[in-house]
């Protein structure tokens, strides 16, 4: 199950222009491919979500640093780059009762769509989705991206 | 066990005690009449003569002295001693208006150590202990306080003063400190440098207790402090106008032990200035019985408490003040509702998702005023689900609705964003110019 799923960094931060300066500051001193990143925004503090190619690294150093950093699993699913794709997967994860918390996506280099979503039950939604042929992506493959 | 530094005077019955008070006030009375030219004509002025004051009840028709008439006749008016008497001078940081100036005879030293000898010993400190003065040495009692008291007990005492904080936290490990008096907030950045060591005081130090003053704290702040770092933490009260730190808890951290032979307590109604019975929540008084170089006459402190006159389970006779939560001078006024950092303290801290550092941030929108709490997100708790965040904005504000009766706006901060404090902390900041 390992290899289907991404370990995904969550920052939180107090909405000040600074503070991302700062952390994407330690990511690139510490060699940090960014692959996918969204800021999550609530009034007053953000969340920072993203996908990097060394997870456990960019996590240490940015704890280190003195920012709330947690790691969180995952998925991300490839799609195809046309209509209609992720009414699909959104269709296979709803008939299956399984709740989307919050989803983000971007295109790679070789034009495929890749969705970031976090589901309430990923162990279920790995098993729906690959009964109904859908891709996931793991570790090894962001690494590649 | 419970040991005591004077146990005749400690364990005096409650009447004989009075007696003490009783002759001690009559005493005073005359001795301020005869050489403060302040109290002279302050007593004239209210038609009191030494004369009238012939009982303990006789204390309410005295006039108060506050700490206005201390800034009024800086730097030396109310002292009935002349400068070749005094053995030292202490000042407040005087940061609204101007300072007050304290002096000491030789005897008023003595006396206030005497105080902290007894106090230090009803927390079980004596020979065998290492205390670290972590109070400021200097123009603030603190540091030289704790310092004469530890080393009456025949402790070893470690002036390192507040700040340097890695350096204190090697001194305590290198020379087994098995006590700190500071700040609570100061020892809670102590913890979290310790933490960031790598170290925890349990495994990595000897320290088993506290004596945390100078600033208000809850009982709340005190249960995170005992569970966090397994030590015993006291609390110590006084202020400079009557000497400095004097007084703390015992063992059974039932009220802090006021020695009635030195000083006479009452608690008023803050606006009518009517004498209050035991139990009662009221605005502070003290009258200072045996200083000589500026004794004070029915001082109004400022300190919100209740008194307790029923010998303490350790023994002592004395009376006890139950923990303070304010004084009147922190109370801030938010939309006509009356305010204590305190209380603010004492609701964050049940919510065990909420750090120990916190601020007000009082403001006015228009003719509303704004009461903004900042708290600070422990990392074990930071979820990445902004809903999980938000609810706990709004479970933090529900539970200050409850307390305070007043909407607050709760905002999350990232852990050590709100500023650390090596002496008293900031916890309010009044943005409200009228
Ligand atoms: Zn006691």
């Amino acid at each position: 199950m390992e290899n289907k799923m991404i370990k995904q960094i969550s920052v939180f931060a107090e909405n000040k222009p600074a503070r991302l300066e700062k952390m994407t500051e330690i990511l690139k001193l510490a060699n940090i491919n960014i692959r996918a990143f969204t800021i999550a925004e609530a009034g007053d503090f953000g969340v920072l979500r993203m996908v990097v190619d060394k997870p456990d690294i960019a996590h240490r150093q940015l704890n280190e640093a003195g920012f709330t950093v947690s790691e969180t699993d995952v998925l991300g699913v490839e799609m195809s780059d046309s209509p209609g794709a992720l009414h699909e997967i959104a269709h296979i994860l709803g008939s299956n009762n399984i709740n989307v918390d919050y989803a983000y996506a971007f295109v790679t280099a070789t034009q495929k769509a890749l969705l970031i979503i976090r589901v309430d039950n990923i162990s279920n939604a790995i098993a729906v989705l690959g009964n109904a042929g859908v891709a996931l992506i793991g570790m090894k493959e962001v690494e590649k991206i | 066990m419970t040991d005591y530094w004077d146990p005749l005077i400690e364990r005096m019955p409650v009447d004989e005690l009075k007696k003490v008070q009783e002759e001690k006030l009559v005493q005073l009375v005359n001795y301020v009449y005869n050489h403060s030219p302040f109290y002279k004509k302050r007593f004239d002025k209210a038609g009191i003569s030494p004369d009238d004051i012939r009982s303990l009840a006789d204390i309410t028709r005295l006039p108060f002295t506050t700490k206005q008439d201390l800034r009024d006749t800086y730097p030396t008016g109310m002292f009935c001693v002349p400068q070749k008497m005094i053995v030292r001078y202490h000042a407040s940081s005087g940061t609204t208006g101007k300072p007050i100036v304290v002096g000491y005879t030789q005897n008023d030293i003595k006396e206030w150590t005497i105080s902290l000898s007894r106090a230090l010993t009803s927390i079980g400190v004596g020979r065998e202990d290492v205390v670290q003065v972590g109070y400021g040495y200097g123009l603030f009692t603190g540091g030289l306080g704790l310092h004469y008291g530890a080393e009456m007990v025949g402790a070893s005492a470690i002036p390192t003063s507040s700040g340097n904080t890695e350096r204190q936290i090697e001194l305590m490990q290198d020379l087994g400190s098995t006590v700190i008096a500071c700040t609570p907030s100061y020892f809670l950045y102590m913890s979290e440098v310790v933490n960031k060591l790598g170290l925890n005081f349990k495994d990595d130090t000897k320290l088993k207790c506290g004596v945390f003053g100078a600033e208000p704290w809850s009982q709340e702040m005190r249960q995170r402090i005992e569970t966090q770092t397994e030590i015993k933490a006291y609390d110590i009260f006084g202020t400079s106008e009557i000497s400095g730190p004097l007084f703390t808890e015992c063992t059974y951290q039932d009220g802090i032990h006021i020695w009635a032979d030195q000083f006479l307590i009452e608690v008023i109604d803050p606006k009518t200035g009517e004498q209050l019975p035991d139990g009662e929540r009221g605005e502070l008084v003290v009258t200072t019985l045996v200083k000589e170089a500026l004794p004070l006459i029915r001082y109004r402190i400022g300190d919100l408490t209740v008194i307790n006159s029923e010998p303490c389970k350790c023994g002592r006779t004395h009376p006890r003040i139950m923990r303070i939560l304010g004084r009147t001078d922190d109370m801030i006024i938010v939309r006509g509702i009356n305010v204590f950092p305190g209380q603010v303290e004492a609701v964050l801290l049940t919510i065990p998702e909420v750090a120990e550092h916190y601020q007000l941030i009082i403001d006015r929108m228009g003719e509303l005023d704004t009461m903004t709490v900042q708290v600070e997100v422990t990392k074990d708790v930071f979820s990445d689900k902004i809903s999980d965040l938000m609810r706990l904005e709004k479970k933090v504000g529900k539970s200050l609705k409850t307390v305070l009766n007043l909407s607050a706006k709760v905002e999350l901060v990232e852990p050590g964003t709100i500023p650390r404090s090596m002496g008293k902390a900031q916890r309010v900041i009044d943005k409200r110019k009228i």
